[in-house]
Formats: structure tokens, sequence, C-alpha cells
């Protein structure tokens, strides 16, 4: 049963830093990568994430149906723009050069397209960090790592619980299914989308029940051992900050600071523009 | 010496009821005692439990009444949190218990809310994962382990914390009889080493017995009834009165008309003394009683022929099975976690498809059924029934099977009304079925399976997790079911299931059927039972004991001789 972490268990110094420390070069970055539409400075943290990737031994094998979902939203994301935005680039930079026409008000400018390479490149800027965070995270590390970034360490635990309990309800989840089908219940494709949905509401009903009867024990379970007990709790699965921590602080830190003296000193406004 | 638990004249009313479930209680437990308490459903052993560990008040709303000191401290004035560090308890449910990602992290996990700092935290954890022998597996995942040894988890969770007192609510309900004797002998075993008071709630009997205890707490109807020595218990008809199973062995001496003593060291089998005129007693009775009637063979309803299945992953998880099952029988398929039970039955109902051989429904072949068709010839009841209520109403949840197939209303209420009359749920017809409790559920989801008319009813584990009382009810349905003609497939581990009510046994061990016999028979065959991870029976040793040459003919005989006088034939 695959958790959704997707957490890739394999030897490197990314696996090794703590999460809390990937968190926060993943949001330092996220925000820098987010408040430029420079292209060349897109490109550059492009180019860097590549090199984390490669650092951190996950192979494009592993995240292959991730890229594949990222990549088309990210076609969807570039449609979506055009068809309600034709001239959306035109409007930032402020000047038109056209490239050519479809008709109606769909014209097609350099701005424009330079407008949608910078979209493009945000996708390439931000999401293979993201994919990185989730594959090298261990699940209850995060928990720990949350809980030291300063969320209360009986939401950062729901979080663990949750991911312990996933798989158990995704195979309850296919057990009932499968029980309602023995009775005569129809899921498969022959059926049309309106029955199919009533009967997924069909299966809710056990699927609650039962979750009910399991959290009464789980809690009973957690308070005989103390959960809750103090204002603080420590975690097994604590690792102290190394250099490498450090490292990807700074490195997210470097990325925001990059981000915004771009903005006010060399393009004086978030949009790199070579039209003027 | 101090009582490290004493109640005096206490009791305990929850909240929501009008009486109270506990009263007049007046126990003292020492430390270093080993006690068991037993007794039947609704005696009160739970709400004990509750109110040792804290759960009562602090999780269930209720009053005590008359006092309760845990080492010394009066219990109301205490914390849940600061009794947990005197008293340490393993659930019953030990997969429900296992909150961690990893075993480590489920062992940390008291130490984790303790704040206690991360070295020492990963030792302990060590040392304790080492004392139960988990400790080759601290990174795995709970669904990587065997009931057996997530129970060890739950155990060295507590242990974890150094609590004095250890207190098992039955351990026994979720392992089978193998795994279940070596939870005796560890807690026997922690019991010893670690200086441990340990209280453990069972209906089991013998199979606690497995290992002394010093004192036996018999509750019946809220309060103590007994409090003595297992010699002393096995000697008296308490037992038989409270509804508790004697050992077997016992109940085979009271057959022979022996009347057991205390000079017979009767609490194991193993230090059972007979004279030899007790032992040519035994010997008559059993030369006297007849050999039970093989059962006539009816057609076969469901054929399994040569069949092989592999997981996606590679995993083989039948091996060239083959068997059939005949109108009118009650079978247990058994064998332990992991054996192939439950791939056979998904490949029976269609969940999963075998990579090769045939199963024939009726003498049809099923490879072109789909799911729905293959229900109506083998109906499948899940373990647990909340898992298979979907309807608010019972009669809709009954009816719902033949209203999907499209049946006219008539044929459906008639068809309800049947099942419901046969399941004893006839009064509840216009009932919802959050109104029941937990065995009337299970009767409504038999009830939705009979309603289609299935040839064959399986079940998968259907006393898992129960104790006796409800164990009783559900299989004494299942039995007056089988009688009224409906052919039954059970799923279980336990063993005495198998024995007590079941006509045959198909065991599985590592996805081959080792055996096609009846349970008699394979409860006396050594090989096995270790194969399968069963026990022998301790009829025969007692058999060997008495001299019979045939145990497996003596067990047949004793199993036919308490059926027949638990329907009072």
């Amino acid at each position: 049963m695959t958790n959704i972490f997707n957490y890739i268990d394999r030897k490197s110094p990314v696996h090794a830093m703590t999460g809390a420390s990937k968190l926060v070069c993943l949001l330092l970055w996220s925000f820098g990568a987010m408040s430029s539409f420079d292209p060349r400075f897109l490109f550059a943290l492009f180019a860097v994430a590549l090199i984390l990737f490669k650092i951190s031994k996950i192979r494009v094998a592993d995240i292959r149906f991730m890229l594949w979902f990222t990549l088309a939203f990210c076609v969807l994301n570039n449609l979506l723009i055009f068809l309600f935005s034709p001239q959306h680039g035109t409007e930032i930079y402020g000047t038109f050069h056209e490239v050519f026409r479809l008709g109606g008000r769909y014209v097609v400018t350099q701005e424009q397209l330079l407008y949608h390479l910078n979209v493009f490149l945000k996708y390439l800027a931000t999401i293979p960090i993201v994919l990185l965070f989730v594959t090298t995270t261990d699940p209850s590390e995060f928990a720990s790592s949350l809980n030291r970034i300063g969320v209360n360490y009986k939401i950062a635990y729901s979080v663990s619980l949750a991911l312990r309990y996933i798989p158990d309800i995704q195979r309850e989840y296919h057990d009932i299914t499968l029980s309602l089908q023995a009775r005569g219940v129809e899921m498969s494709k022959k059926a049309s989308l309106r029955s199919r949905l009533k009967t997924a509401s069909g299966t809710l009903v056990p699927l609650i029940l039962s979750s009910m009867d399991r959290i009464e024990v789980i809690s009973n379970a957690m308070e005989l051992r103390s959960f809750g007990k103090n204002k603080k709790r420590t975690w097994y699965r604590y690792r102290k900050f190394t250099a490498w921590d450090f490292g990807a602080m700074l490195l997210g830190l470097a990325v925001l600071l990059l981000s915004i003296f771009l903005t006010t000193f060399v393009n004086h406004s978030r949009y790199y523009n070579p039209f003027v | 010496m101090e009582p490290i638990i004493s109640f005096k004249n206490f009791g305990f009313k929850y909240t929501v009821q009008k009486e109270p479930t506990l009263y007049g209680i007046d126990l003292d437990i020492y430390p270093g005692q080993k006690v068991l308490i037993a007794g039947p459903s609704g005696c009160g052993k739970s709400t004990l439990v509750s109110c040792l560990n804290g759960l009562a008040p602090f999780s269930y709303d209720g009053e005590y009444t008359g006092s309760l000191t845990i080492k010394g401290v009066e219990a109301r004035d205490s914390s849940i949190f600061a009794r947990s560090k005197v008293i340490g308890t393993v659930l019953q449910d030990s997969d429900a218990q296992f909150v961690g990602l990893t075993v480590a992290e489920d062992i940390a996990f008291a130490l984790e809310n303790d704040a206690v700092a991360v070295d020492e935290m990963k030792k302990r954890v060590q040392d304790v994962a080492d004392l139960v022998d988990v400790g080759g597996h601290l990174a795995h995942a709970p669904h990587e382990l065997s009931g057996g040894q997530k129970q060890r988890v739950s155990l060295a969770g507590v242990l974890v914390d150094d609590v004095d007192v250890l207190l098992f609510d039955e351990p026994l309900a979720n392992l089978d009889p193998a795994t279940g004797e070596s939870a005796i002998e560890l807690i026997d075993r922690i019991w010893k080493d670690e200086n441990k008071t340990v209280i453990i709630i069972e209906h089991r009997l013998e199979d606690v017995l497995h290992r002394g205890v010093d004192r036996v707490i018999l509750m019946d109807d809220g309060r103590i009834l007994a409090d003595m020595t297992p010699e002393q218990l096995l000697c008296s008809d308490l037992l038989r009165k409270t509804g508790i199973r004697e050992p077997l062995y016992i109940t085979a001496l009271k057959y022979a008309g022996l009347a057991v003593t205390p000079d017979m060291h009767p609490a194991h089998i193993e230090t059972l003394t007979l004279s030899e005129a007790q032992k040519a007693q035994v010997r008559d009775w059993f030369d006297r009683v007849e050999s039970p009637q093989k059962p006539g063979r009816g057609d076969a309803l469901l054929d399994v022929q040569n069949v092989s299945f592999a997981y996606n992953n590679g995993h083989q998880a039948l091996r060239d099975i083959s068997f059939s099952i005949r109108k009118g029988e009650l079978t247990a398929i058994a064998g332990r976690n992991g054996a192939g039970k439950s791939t056979m039955c998904k490949l029976v109902c269609g969940f999963e498809k075998q990579q090769q051989g045939t199963i024939l429904l009726k003498g049809e072949d099923s490879a072109e059924m789909s799911i729905k068709e293959r229900g109506e010839h083998v109906g499948y009841v899940m373990q647990n029934p909340n898992q298979m209520i979907s309807k608010v109403f019972i009669k809709d949840e009954v009816g719902l099977g033949l209203s999907l197939r499209g049946k006219p209303q008539e044929e459906i209420d008639a068809a309800v009304d049947d099942a419901l009359k046969i399941c004893s749920l006839s009064p509840f017809v216009d009932w919802p079925v959050s109104a029941l409790s937990y065995g009337q559920k299970k009767r409504v989801t038999i009830a939705s399976i009979l309603s289609l008319h299935p040839d064959v009813i399986m079940l998968d584990e259907p006393t898992a997790g129960q104790d006796f009382r409800r164990y009783t009810e559900i299989m004494e349905f299942l039995e007056d079911l089988n009688r009224s003609g409906v052919t039954v497939l059970l799923i279980t581990h336990d063993m005495h299931l198998m024995l007590e009510y079941c006509d045959r046994a198909l065991v599985f061990s590592d996805g081959k059927l080792l055996a096609d016999d009846a349970p008699a028979a394979v409860l006396s065959d050594p090989d096995l039972i270790r194969a399968a991870s069963l026990k022998k029976t301790s009829l025969y040793d007692l058999a060997g004991l008495c001299g019979i040459a045939d145990p497996k003919e003596f067990t047949a005989r004793f199993i036919d001789c308490d059926r027949k006088a638990r329907r009072g034939v």
C-alpha cells in the first residue's frame, strides 16, 4: 500500500537532513520563486534544483507519476491564462510586439510569450523542490519537525497518526466495497456515474461506523500512555541539526534574498522587462 | 505487606446507567501476585479493568463509591496519567493500540509523552524490545507484524514505563492457539524476571492456566463470586454455574463420573495425578460411549480443483488446493494468519482470480461469473458487522441484496421476514440498526446474506475478539442455522470453535492444504498441530495418562458426548 507522502528511503545527505530544515528551505525557496518573474533567476533555480535531485539519489522513475501530473497541470494553467487573458503580457510590460494573430482578441505577442515562459519556469523552479521534500522526508520525523518549528504537538502528532491509519482505512474501504459488490451493488463502469456515486456514499456509512470504533480504542490507548500529559513531548525520531541543515536553510534564505534583491535593485519591479 | 491494589466496599455506576455496574467489591492484590479475573460477559470485569487503569471515570463518565487505593493513593485523587505509571494496560485489540508508525516509535510512545531525552529513550526502547523478543523488528510497520508480535509490542510499550502492575485485557482473544500459548509463557517470564504484579482478564481458563496463577477471582453480576486458588475453583461447581468453560480434561473426568478433588492436582494437565482405579473409570467411560456417527454426504455445492494463486507482488498465496464442500456441512478453514485462508475465500467470492485450477459452484464453472453472480451461490459475512451495514433500518439492510436485484417488493418483504425469523430478529424488523448490540448486528449481517438464499454461507472469523457469551451466542446460532439445512463455512484460528462446533476442518499452512479431516483427528496429530500453529488438546494427554491407545477416538467421543450434553439430548 503506498502512503500519500511517498517517502522513498535511500541514503543521501538530503535524506539525512531534518524535516524542519527542509520545510524552512522549501518555504523560503517557494516565496523567492513565487515573487519573481525574472526568467534568468527562475531558470537558475531550476538548475540548482536539478543538482539537489542528483544529490538526493531520487530518480525520475520514482516520481514519474507526480511529474506527469504536475506537467499536465502546468499546461492546463497556461492554456487557461491565454484563454481568459490573451493580453496579460501587454498589460504587465506595457508594450505590444505582435507575433501572429489567431483571430478575435487572440493575438500572440512576445510579451505574452515571455509571461507564459515565466509561469512555466515557476513550475520548473518549485515543483522539483516540493517533490524532493515529499520523497526524502520520513513522515514521523516530519511530525517531530512540525512540532519543532512551533506547531502544537497534538496537531503535529495527528499528522503522524493519520499516516499510520490511512493504509488501514484504505484496506477497509476496499473490503467494504467488495462485500457490497458480492451482495449485488454494481460498482464497475457498467453503472452510471450517478448510481456509482450513490453506492460510493453507501460505503461511507460502514466506513464511518467502523472508524468510530477504532477512534475510541486509539484515544483510550493514547491516554493510557500519557498522551497530552505535558506541555511538551520529545520524539523518538528527533534528529540533531547538522551542517547540511544549516546549509539548506541558508540556501533557502539566499534564494529569497536574491529574489528581493532582483526586484528592488535590478528590475525595479517583480518583472524582468526586456521590452523597454 | 501492604496491598498494591485495594478495593474496599467499592462500587461504580456509569452516568448513563441507572444501576451500578459494580458493587460491594472487596479485593486486595499484593505486590508480586499473579491474578486471573474471570467471569461471563456483563459480569463487570471490563468495568473493573477500566476503574483500575482510570478509563473509568476519565474516559467513561461515572461515579466511584467506597474506596479504591492504588499503591497507597486513593484513586479518586489520582489522574489517569498518574495511574498509568503504576498500572500498565495491554488492551485486547493490539492492532488499534499500535499508534506509532514503527515498532520503535510505538514502544517509545509513553517515553515521548514524558519528554524523556532522545538518547536515553533509544536505549530503553532497545532494552525493552529485547526483553519481549521484538528487538530485531524495531523499524517494522504494524502491518508487517503478526498478531503475536503486535501484542509483544503493546506489552513493551507499557513495560518501558517500569510500571508495577501489568494488566492484560483478554490477551488471547486475537491469537492463534500456538501464539496464545507462547503469550502466556511470555507473561509468566516477565512476571517472574521483572517482579511485576500481573492481572489477567480472560475467559479461556484452560489456556491461561498453562502457566500457574496465584488466585482466580470469579466475577458475576457486578460482584466477586469467588476468590480462590485455581485448584479450589476447578474442584467446585462454580464454573459451570457462571457459564465459563472448564478445562476440557476436567469436563472429561466429570463425564467419566469422577469427582475432581484437590489431591488430583487438577490445575494443569501435566500435574494431574489419577489413581489406577480412577484411570480405569475413565477407560470404562471411553468404552461405554458410542463412537460419533459420520454425517451423511450431500451434493457438492462448492468444488475447488487444483487451485493456485499468486499475488501481483509474486507472493505465492495458494498452491494446488482441492476440496469440496457438501450440502449441510459445517466446516472450518483453519490455519495461522497468512496461511492462505482469507485468500481462498477471496477466490471463491471472485474478489481475486486464481491463475490455475477451477472453482465450481453447484457444478458450474465460476470463471465467467461476476462477483455479483457468485454472491448468489456463496454469501460472504465479514468479520466486523460494522463494515457491512450500510442502511439505517434493519429491514432495508436485510433486503438490500434483493432490491438491488430488482425483485418485486412483496418478494423482498417475504424473504426479509424469513431471514429475520431464522436469525431471531423478527421483533426488531422496524428498528434502526444502531439500536442493536454487537451480537445482534452480527445476526443482521447474516440475515442480509441469508435473504439471498446462497448455497453456502461463508463467515470470516465470526467470533474474533468476542467474549465467551457472545462467542457462544454466535456459534450456537450458526449451529442451529446449519441444522436447519444451511451449509456453513467458517474461517477461524480458534481451536475450540472448530473442535466444538465443526464436523470437518480444512487446515491451511503456507498456502497448502495440509489436512481435510474431523477436528478431533486434526487436533490429535502432532505434526499437523505444529505446522498449522494449533495446539494439542489436553484430552490427548488425558488419554495418554489413562492408558487409552487411541487419543483421536477418545477426543472424538468426548466432543460428541459434550455436544449432546450442550444440546440437552
